[in-house]
């Protein structure tokens, strides 16, 4: 690990529910090194979603700052924030979110569909993200063609398409039969040691968490080192 | 252009209702064709009118008639370089479907009047020699087959001749045309002489008068002192340009431009409903997809555009099949009631209104679900679905 990828200082989020105010993350604190593999364990509603969306930029914290390389998240604007994440961050979630409109191939070339590629590059790129994750021969298939394992794999070959250093992973097994599960997460460990991801994993599946390099438990707003890898 | 694969395949997720849809916008654009043409065809004379024109008739109305004495008044008056006159004959030809216009015009003076119609000196002067003589415009020689030589009778509805008779023969000695595409040529002329001799009534009186400014000479001057001659006379005129007296014509068929803009009014507003509605359901049933979209780096303003774009695609569809099959039906119509109502025709100008009607209907159908999709909160989004 080279460096510090991703800094949350003093992270709080507070959600207004109603006339009631809700902390779902306390002056959180949190380091993640280049080419950390982390999981994020802990109860509903402990925060590990919030955490895992304020890494994506897809929220903003109501206090303290989170910086991801060297972008300050909590001060870009939205259309900031959707330019960053082209280019910085996949996401894999718990039900793969595939346009079920388009094939394998498509979906995996749609956030190449943001860069200046040629059709042909685009292309090119969306076949060896197919390839990476062993799905070549399904390009043409269009996600209701395919079990749910593969739609995961498609799900993930579109995290890295566009190459970026950070994945975060909700859930990535909350819907896969263990055989199933256990290939997405070694699929998860190649990406992270031989491609070098940073994968940030919500999961509330200790086996999952074990193919992690190390383990964070989440609750009550508040993170705690559980193991280390 | 690389999100038009993207925009298709939403367009189609749900085949049944876009295909409901396009049949919707098919309809309305085909029915736009159909009465731009009719509209068209009823102002047609406005648009090839000549501003050098003025026509003469009577103030009561153009069914009343003008002594023929009147000319060579109107032609001394001062800003006045010629002048004939012209009159409505109401026959028609074999059958009473195949009405047209006949005009019993003096020849010389009237196609000086008229210099956009073509016919060979051959072929005019036949007509001028021969007092029962008549020529026609080459869209009724095509209508009804005609041909220089042929004897054609015409059955008179207003004009029955001093024996009784209400048959009129002709003998066709040339055919004319126009340069203008947009000027008709399905009517007749004849000799005004021939109609004088052999009408039972009315003699000495015409339709009403052409009269054509002098250059430089202000037409609304002109048609000022036209009219003071005849203040107080039994028959007083009312002097108009040629547009103006187009429209009055066509108002005569009631206001075609506001019952077209009614009847499309109303079909566009349920377009809009039906459109509207297919757009709504289109993004309330995707909402994850395009929270998706917007994780995966997705802009607000792209995913405005994807929407927007998927509502003017499905207009397009519909509104370019509507305009295609209703070119091709003003065609067929154009060529079967050239007789009765000529100048039906699908302008170039229709034709781009109709495109920038599917692309504004397009996005005023989309623009309140894309404003949707635009302000979608990715995290209540995913969390909702």
């Amino acid at each position: 690990m080279s460096g510090i990828l991703a800094r949350l200082s003093g992270v709080s989020r507070i959600y207004q529910k109603g006339k009631e105010k809700v902390e779902v993350l306390h002056e959180l604190d949190l380091e993640i090194p280049d080419g950390d593999f982390v999981a994020i364990m802990g109860p509903s509603g402990s925060g590990k979603t919030t955490l895992l969306n304020l890494l994506g930029g897809l929220d903003k914290p109501t206090a303290g700052t989170v910086k991801v390389g060297d972008a300050e998240l909590s001060s870009m604007s939205n259309s900031q924030l959707s330019r960053w994440r082209s280019n910085h961050v996949g996401f894999i979630f718990q039900f793969y979110n595939l346009l079920p409109v388009l094939t394998a191939h498509r979906n995996v070339e749609l956030p190449l569909l943001l860069t200046n590629f040629s059709a042909k590059e685009r292309a090119k790129r969306a076949s060896i993200a197919l390839d990476i994750v062993g799905l070549g021969d399904r390009a043409k298939h269009y996600p209701r063609e395919l079990s749910g394992g593969q739609e995961q794999r498609v799900a993930i070959a579109r995290a890295i398409v566009s190459d970026p250093s950070l994945l975060l992973c909700d859930e990535p097994t909350g819907d896969l039969d263990r055989d199933t599960a256990d290939e997405i997460l070694k699929l998860l460990q190649v990406l992270n040691r031989e491609h070098g991801k940073t994968i940030v994993m919500v999961t509330h599946d200790a086996q999952a968490a074990e193919y992690a390099k190390r383990t964070l438990h989440c609750d009550k707003g508040t993170l705690e080192a559980k193991e280390a890898a | 252009m690389k999100y038009f694969r993207l925009i298709w395949k939403n367009v189609w997720r749900k085949k049944i209702r876009t295909s409901l849809t396009i049949l919707s916008v098919f309809v309305a654009f085909l029915l736009f064709s159909l009465l731009s043409a009719f509209s068209f065809a009823f102002r047609g004379g406005v648009d090839v009118a000549d501003a050098e024109r003025l026509i003469v008739i009577h103030k009561v109305s153009l069914v009343n008639l003008l002594p023929m004495s009147y000319l060579n008044r109107i032609a001394a008056t001062d800003g006045v370089a010629s002048v004939t006159h012209a009159t409505w004959f109401g026959g028609y030809y074999q059958e009473q479907r195949n009405q047209f216009g006949q005009f019993p015009v003096d020849p010389d003076a009237y196609f000086a009047m008229y210099p956009e119609f073509n016919i060979s000196t051959e072929q005019f002067e036949a007509f001028k020699r021969n007092r029962t003589g008549a020529v026609v415009g080459q869209e009724l020689a095509t209508r009804f087959d005609w041909e220089v030589g042929d004897r054609i009778p015409i059955q008179a509805t207003i004009w029955s001749r001093t024996d009784g008779e209400r048959t009129w023969e002709f003998d066709l000695e040339g055919i004319f045309s126009t340069d203008d595409p947009r000027g008709s040529t399905a009517i007749m002329l004849f000799h005004y002489d021939f109609l004088e001799e052999a009408r039972a009534f009315a003699k000495g009186t015409v339709g009403w008068y052409i009269l054509r400014v002098e250059s430089g000479a202000d037409p609304v001057q002109v048609a000022k002192s036209v009219d003071l001659l005849f203040a107080n006379s039994p028959a007083e005129t009312k002097t108009s340009t040629e547009a103006a007296f187009a429209q009055s014509f066509t108002k005569q068929f009631g206001n075609i431009a506001l019952i077209v803009m009614l009847i499309l009014g109303a079909v566009f507003f349920t377009l809009l409903l039906v459109s509207g509605n297919t757009m709504s359901q289109s993004v309330r049933e995707r909402i994850n997809e395009l929270a998706v979209l917007k994780t995966l780096g997705f802009g607000d303003r792209t995913v405005l555009g994807i929407v927007l774009s998927e509502s003017i695609v499905i207009m397009l569809i519909g509104g370019l099949l509507g305009l295609g099959l209703g070119w091709i039906l003003v065609q067929g119509i154009a060529k079967q009631m050239a007789a009765f109502l000529p100048g039906i025709f699908l302008s170039p100008g229709a034709i781009l209104g109709a495109i920038g009607l599917m692309i504004g209907a397009g996005v005023l159908a989309g623009i309140f679900p894309a404003v949707k999709a635009m302000r979608l909160t990715i995290i209540e989004a995913l969390a909702r679905a």
